[in-house]
C-alpha cells in the first residue's frame, strides 16, 4: 500500500491529569475517505486538532509524507497542505464570501507600499470555483451569514480545497444540515476524493459516514477500537461497535415493546 | 442552496439594483444621513449666527479634526474587537513627554517629536500584548492604563517642574517646519484670495479674518484615507475584520490574531500622540489634563460611524463622518446660543440611536436572502 498522507503513531494526548486520546495510531490515503466514528467525549475533536496543528501530542509522532513532523500552529499544517473545515467553519459571517474565501491567503498585487488585495481576480476566482460545486452566489461580496448552512459548509470545503488541501479534514460536516442538503455536501465529498485528497471525516452519524467512507476508525473514550476497511464490516457491526451502538439497539427494543403494548391496548379497547 | 440542484445560473443582476444593495449595506450609511440632518438644523436654526461663516465653519472643522484623528485609529481598534480607554491619558502623558523633553532636557522640537512618537509605540505595544496575553477584556486592562498614565504623567511633571503646565515650549520655534507641520495653518493664500473679493470678512487692511486653516484638518484627512486604504484593500484590513468578528475562526485560518491585535493598540496609541504633537505645537503649552475623556469621545464618534461594540464592524470614513457631527454639533450649539450643557445630552441621546441603527444594520447585513 501507497505511503499515507498523515499519519499518527501511538499518540498520546492529555489535558492537565485528564488524557483525551490515548496511544492512538491512524492514517489517512490519497483519495480516501477515512472517516472517525465515535460518540461524544469519544476524543474526536482532539485527535482533529492534534491533525490540523492546534494541539501537539503529548507523546507520540505524526508523519506528513512519511516524514515526522511537529506542528506549532494551524498555519504550519495549513503549510503542508492539512486543512480542516472546523464545525463552526471558520468563516465570519460579516464579512463577504470573498473575504471570507481568502483570508489568511489573499491574493495581492502592488509593491511594497501599494500592496494590496486583488479583489477583482479574487471576486472572479470565487464566483468560477462556487459555480462549480452548484453554488450560485448573486454577489461575491455579500456577507457569509446571508448563505445557508448547506452552503456556508461546501464554501468552507471549496476555499481549503481551492488553497491547496492534500489532506481535508471535515468535523462533523453534515450533522447540522436537512437531508437535502448532507446530499450536497457528502456529493461534494465524493468529488473531493476523485481529485486524489485524503478526506478525514468526523461523524457520529452512520448513515451518512457508510455510503462515503472506504475506511472506518472507531473512537471510544480516548482509545481506538480499530480500522476496518469497507469490505470487513457491515454498516450494522460499525453502528455497534460505536458507543450508544448498543443504546441505540436496547432503546430500539424498548420502543418495539412499547409499540406492542400500545397495540394491545388499542386491540382491548 | 436555492439552485443546487437547477444547473442553469441565473443571469448576473442588473448592475444598478447591486451597486445600491451594495451601498445599503455599507457601515458609514447612518453616519453621513446623520452628517446631513445635522448640517440641515444648523443651516436652518443658526444660518446667520456665524457657524458657517469663514471663522465658523475653520472652528468646527478644527474641534472634528482633533477628534477626528483619534477616532480613526479607535474605529480601526473596535473593528478589530478591542478597546483602549488608556487614549486620553495617553494624551496627556505623550503633551508632557513633549514639555519636558524641550523645557527641561533642551532637546529639539524634531528630535522631541520623534521621541514621543516611539515612547507612543512602546506604550500602545505593551497595551496590545497585555490585551493578547492576559487574555483579559481590553476594557479592564486599558481602564488601568487611562489611570497608571494619567497618574504617572501628572507625578512625574509635578515631581520635575513643581507645576501641572508646561509653557513656553514653542517660544523661539514659531517658524521652524516642524511647528508648522502639527501646529500651523494650511490655506492661507485661498482666504486671502477670498477676502480680496469680498467673499469672507476681512481686516481693515484688506487681510482675511481667518488666516488659515489648522494643520490638523489635514492630518484628519491623511490619517482617515490611510486608515480606510488599510481597511479596505490591504491583507492587513482583513485580518482586523477577521479578528473582531471571530478570532478563533481567524487563528484557525493563519491569521496572526496577536500581532494584529497589538498593531492596533500601537495604531490609537500612535493617534493619541499625533493629537498631543498638535495640541501642544498649537498652543505652546501642555497640560497634564490634556485629552480627558477623549477615550469616550473618540468611542463615541466611532459608533455613530457605524462600529459594532462587539467588533467586526465598521469603517473609518464613518468615523470620520461621526467626529464631524460631533464638531458640528458642538460648535453649532455654541454659536446658536443655546445652553452648552445641552450638547452632552444630545451626546448621549445620538450614541443610543446610532447603537440601535447599528444593530439592525448589522442583522440586515446577515440576513439569509
Amino acid at each position: 500500500m501507497a505511503e499515507p498522507l498523515i499519519e499518527l503513531r501511538n499518540v498520546t494526548r492529555r489535558f492537565g491529569s485528564v488524557t483525551a486520546i490515548r496511544d492512538m495510531s491512524f492514517a489517512a490515503h490519497a483519495g480516501e475517505v477515512h472517516c472517525l466514528l465515535g460518540d461524544n467525549g469519544a476524543g474526536k475533536s482532539t485527535l482533529i486538532k492534534t491533525l490540523s496543528g492546534v494541539h501537539t501530542p503529548s507523546e507520540g509522532q505524526m508523519y506528513v509524507d512519511g516524514r515526522p513532523v511537529t506542528f506549532t500552529s494551524p498555519r504550519q499544517a495549513l503549510d503542508a497542505g492539512i486543512a480542516t473545515v472546523f464545525q463552526d467553519l471558520s468563516m465570519i459571517p460579516l464579512m463577504s464570501i470573498t473575504r471570507n474565501f481568502f483570508l489568511g491567503r489573499e491574493p495581492l498585487k502592488g509593491a511594497w507600499i501599494t500592496r494590496r488585495i486583488d479583489m477583482r481576480r479574487a471576486d472572479v476566482i470565487v464566483y468560477e470555483e462556487l459555480g462549480k460545486i452548484g453554488i450560485n452566489v448573486r454577489d461575491p461580496q455579500q456577507a457569509v451569514g446571508t448563505l445557508s448552512g448547506g452552503e456556508r459548509q461546501c464554501v468552507a470545503i471549496a476555499r481549503a480545497v481551492y488553497h491547496g488541501a492534500r489532506v481535508l479534514i471535515l468535523d462533523e460536516p453534515t450533522s447540522a444540515l436537512g437531508v437535502h442538503q448532507a446530499s450536497i455536501v457528502l456529493r461534494y465529498v465524493a468529488q473531493a476524493r476523485q481529485r486524489g485528497l485524503a478526506v478525514i471525516f468526523i461523524t457520529h452519524n452512520i448513515h451518512h459516514a457508510y455510503p462515503i467512507g472506504d475506511v472506518f476508525t472507531m473512537l471510544n473514550r480516548g482509545c481506538s477500537l480499530g480500522t476496518f476497511r469497507k469490505g470487513e464490516i457491515t454498516e450494522k457491526e460499525v453502528l455497534d461497535m460505536m458507543a450508544g451502538g448498543r443504546e441505540i439497539r436496547e432503546l430500539q427494543q424498548e420502543l418495539e415493546r412499547f409499540g406492542k403494548s400500545g397495540s394491545e391496548v388499542e386491540a382491548v379497547s | 442552496m436555492t439552485d443546487a440542484l437547477n444547473p442553469a445560473r441565473s443571469p448576473e443582476p442588473k448592475p444598478v439594483s447591486r451597486s445600491l444593495t451594495r451601498l445599503m449595506r455599507r457601515p458609514e450609511l447612518g453616519a453621513l444621513t446623520g452628517t446631513i440632518l445635522v448640517f440641515l438644523a444648523f443651516g436652518i436654526t443658526a444660518g446667520s449666527s456665524g457657524l458657517f461663516s469663514a471663522a465658523g465653519i475653520a472652528n468646527f472643522l478644527q474641534v472634528s479634526a482633533q477628534l477626528g484623528i483619534l477616532a480613526a485609529a479607535v474605529a480601526l481598534l473596535m473593528i478589530g474587537g478591542e478597546f483602549d480607554l488608556s487614549l486620553g491619558s495617553m494624551i496627556g502623558f505623550a503633551s508632557v513627554t513633549i514639555g519636558l523633553c524641550v523645557t527641561q532636557f533642551g532637546l529639539s522640537i524634531p528630535v522631541t517629536v520623534v521621541i514621543t512618537f516611539v515612547v507612543a509605540m512602546v506604550v500602545g505595544a505593551l497595551n496590545g500584548f497585555l490585551v493578547v496575553r492576559t487574555r483579559l477584556p481590553s476594557f479592564i486592562v486599558t481602564l488601568a492604563g487611562l489611570f497608571i498614565l494619567r497618574g504617572l504623567t501628572l507625578a512625574v511633571t509635578r515631581t520635575i517642574t513643581g507645576r501641572t503646565q508646561i509653557p513656553y515650549i514653542t517660544e523661539g520655534h514659531e517658524g521652524s517646519f516642524v511647528v508648522w507641520l502639527f501646529g500651523g495653518k494650511f490655506g492661507g493664500p485661498v482666504f486671502a484670495w477670498l477676502a480680496s473679493h469680498g467673499w469672507i470678512a476681512a481686516r481693515p487692511d484688506g487681510s482675511p479674518m481667518v488666516q488659515g486653516l489648522s494643520m490638523s484638518i489635514l492630518w484628519w484627512m491623511v490619517v482617515t484615507a490611510f486608515a480606510t486604504w488599510l481597511l479596505i484593500k490591504t491583507r492587513f484590513g482583513n485580518w482586523v475584520f477577521a479578528v473582531g468578528g471571530d478570532d478563533r475562526a481567524a487563528r484557525n485560518v493563519g491569521v496572526p490574531v496577536d500581532r494584529v491585535k497589538i498593531l492596533l493598540f500601537i495604531g490609537t496609541a500612535l493617534s493619541a500622540t499625533l493629537f498631543a504633537v498638535i495640541q501642544v505645537l498649537e498652543s505652546g503649552s501642555a497640560d497634564t489634563l490634556r485629552g480627558t475623556q477623549k477615550e469616550f469621545q473618540a468611542i463615541i464618534a466611532a459608533v455613530i460611524g457605524g462600529c459594532l461594540l462587539t467588533g467586526g464592524y465598521g469603517s473609518a470614513i464613518g468615523a470620520m463622518f461621526g467626529a464631524l457631527i460631533f464638531g458640528t454639533v458642538e460648535m453649532g450649539i455654541f454659536y446658536t446660543g443655546i445652553d452648552t450643557d445641552w450638547f452632552q445630552v444630545f451626546l448621549g441621546s445620538m450614541l443610543l440611536i446610532a447603537v440601535l441603527v447599528n444593530n439592525y444594520v448589522r442583522r440586515k447585513a446577515t440576513e439569509a436572502r
